[in-house]
């Protein structure tokens, strides 16, 4: 049983298609990234997936095991949340917010599940600090902590490690694999071909044409041949 | 001297209302800020004045009744233009905001039998004296109106904060957030027809940005943020209207003078104890 599986997608804004048939699904556990140029739909299917936006046609079925809404998601920041008044405790406390359902405020077990993901996170020391004073990886933290409170099962990246410096980029990835080791499926956008290939489980590379298989079909195919050359040569 | 003011029901009536229309305002403002709406507030005081225009014009013995009600509409439609690609969202509360003005004063001066129109004009757009003429009826409105927002603000106020730091994230987590910015815009012209009668038309932004804007200053949690912004906003109204009382000075102005006054006050502490930003 697929957790996440999409069949003959055709996606876009008002009618005007940018991606067209893409199928692909998704098993619990895999590490799944979509790659493509800058505009080549990666962020509309990212917002299709989270029910931002309606496909223009076509099918995505979520698994039997997730509850509507139960996907976390770390979105890229805005810049509203760089000057924001927040502290690290009240960000990752409103990943529960769809857990409230018709409750008003957050029960003890919300918090304890907040406590506990802050320390997967490893940012419970820095509960009450200001966001807005945190280096670029703590944000990110904070940002995947408030997303796994959201779920433990699917989590969705987009594009998780920009404007990180090398050393916080490579300890992004690194986290990140041990969520999907602990049993997290992973949904990451990245523009960054080398690292998707070195990580992820499965590719889905958008854009003129499009390849959905597993790494090793993907590197030995042409489409990626072309786009890793090309990086090697950079 | 003061004692004797406050046996008089209107100067009572007129702390009570203050008090309460600032601690409306202030909870409001912090969320309107950080969402960068605060020019849909701006825009709705102008057209809350040619609403109290049209009402003036139409003899109606009760101006709230159709001031609120189309000042609530305003802002819903507002709101809808705001998200529309077409017109730019800044463009069309411009337009609605000086349109609204312009037909209001056009309206008065063609139909108005007072008098004393520049009289009645300024004291609708600067609030001068009609916080010291309130009926008890208005003072019961008022405080019906603003437990109503408090108990808004007090119950969604989780949902506020998620709405407000992360709207992609909230409508991803199931969050209605359209029906959140719908109720924030409402509540806010509430707040907005409340305020004008103490500090006018033209001056309700100050009381909706600055306590926010201070607060912001020195702490560093949305709570705190909220907390302090809610006692600012109170304090310096309540000070502004004994002020006015003693020096008769107008009350709208004088209490906008306050917040101005704390807010400097806040920015040189921001930067003597080393600032939370900027």
């Amino acid at each position: 049983m697929p957790e996440l599986s999409c069949s003959h997608l055709t996606l876009g804004y008002d009618g005007h298609p940018v991606l067209s048939d893409i199928s692909f699904s998704v098993a619990k556990g895999d590490y799944l990234c979509i790659v493509g140029e800058n505009g080549s739909g990666k962020s509309t299917l990212m917002r299709t997936l989270l029910g931002l936006q309606k496909p223009i046609s076509g099918q995505i079925e979520w698994g039997a095991d997730l509850r509507e809404n139960e996907i976390g998601y770390l979105p890229q920041q805005t810049t509203v949340q760089k000057d924001f008044p927040a502290t690290v405790w009240e960000i990752v406390l409103s990943g529960c917010q769809g857990r409230l359902g018709k409750r008003f405020f957050y029960s003890r077990d919300d918090k304890a599940l907040v406590r506990e993901n802050m320390e997967k996170m490893d940012i419970l020391s820095f509960s009450r600090r200001c966001y807005r004073e945190l280096s670029g990886g703590q944000q990110q933290r904070v940002l995947l902590a408030r997303a796994l409170c959201a779920t433990q099962k699917i989590l969705l990246l987009d594009e998780p490690v920009t404007g990180l410096d090398p050393k916080v980029t490579a300890e992004m990835y690194e986290l990140i694999k041990r969520l999907n080791k602990s049993g997290v499926t992973i949904i990451m956008i990245s523009h960054d071909v080398m690292t998707a290939v070195r990580y992820a489980s499965h590719i889905l590379h958008v854009g003129h044409s499009v390849f959905f298989g597993t790494r090793d079909e993907y590197t030995r195919s042409s489409l990626a041949r072309q786009f890793l050359s090309v990086e090697r040569d950079d | 001297m003061l004692a004797t003011y406050l046996t008089f029901p209107f100067v009572r009536y007129a702390i009570i209302v203050g008090t309460l229309i600032a601690l409306c305002s202030s909870l409001l403002g912090v969320t309107l800020v950080l969402k960068r709406f605060s020019f849909i507030g701006d825009g709705l005081s102008h057209v809350a004045f040619g609403a109290m225009a049209i009402a003036g014009v139409l003899h109606l013995s009760n101006n709230m009744l159709f001031v609120l009600p189309f000042t609530v509409l305003s802002a819903v439609l507002l709101l809808r233009t705001g998200q529309n690609t077409r017109i730019k969202g800044d463009a069309a509360i411009a337009m609605i905001s000086v349109g609204a003005l312009a037909v209001g004063y056009l309206l008065l001066s063609l139909f108005s039998t007072s008098a004393n129109l520049s009289g009645d004009v300024c004291s609708t757009l600067f609030g001068s004296t009609s916080i010291l003429t309130l009926t008890p009826g208005e003072v019961r409105l008022c405080i019906v109106l603003s437990v109503v927002v408090l108990t808004v603000f007090i119950l969604f106020y989780n949902k506020i904060f998620a709405v407000t730091f992360d709207e992609t994230f909230a409508r991803a987590a199931g969050t209605p957030t359209d029906a959140f910015n719908l109720l924030i815009a409402i509540v806010i012209a509430v707040i907005i027809v409340l305020a004008m009668n103490l500090v006018g038309s033209l001056l309700i932004s100050a009381l909706i940005i600055f306590p926010a804007m201070s607060a912001m200053r020195l702490f560093k949690s949305f709570k705190g943020v909220t907390i302090c912004s809610a006692v600012l906003s109170v304090t310096c109204s309540l000070a502004g209207i004994l002020i006015s009382i003693l020096a008769s000075t107008p009350v709208g102005s004088t209490i906008v003078a306050v917040n101005i006054a704390v807010f400097i006050v806040f920015s040189i502490l921001a930067k003597c104890l080393g600032g939370t930003h900027s």
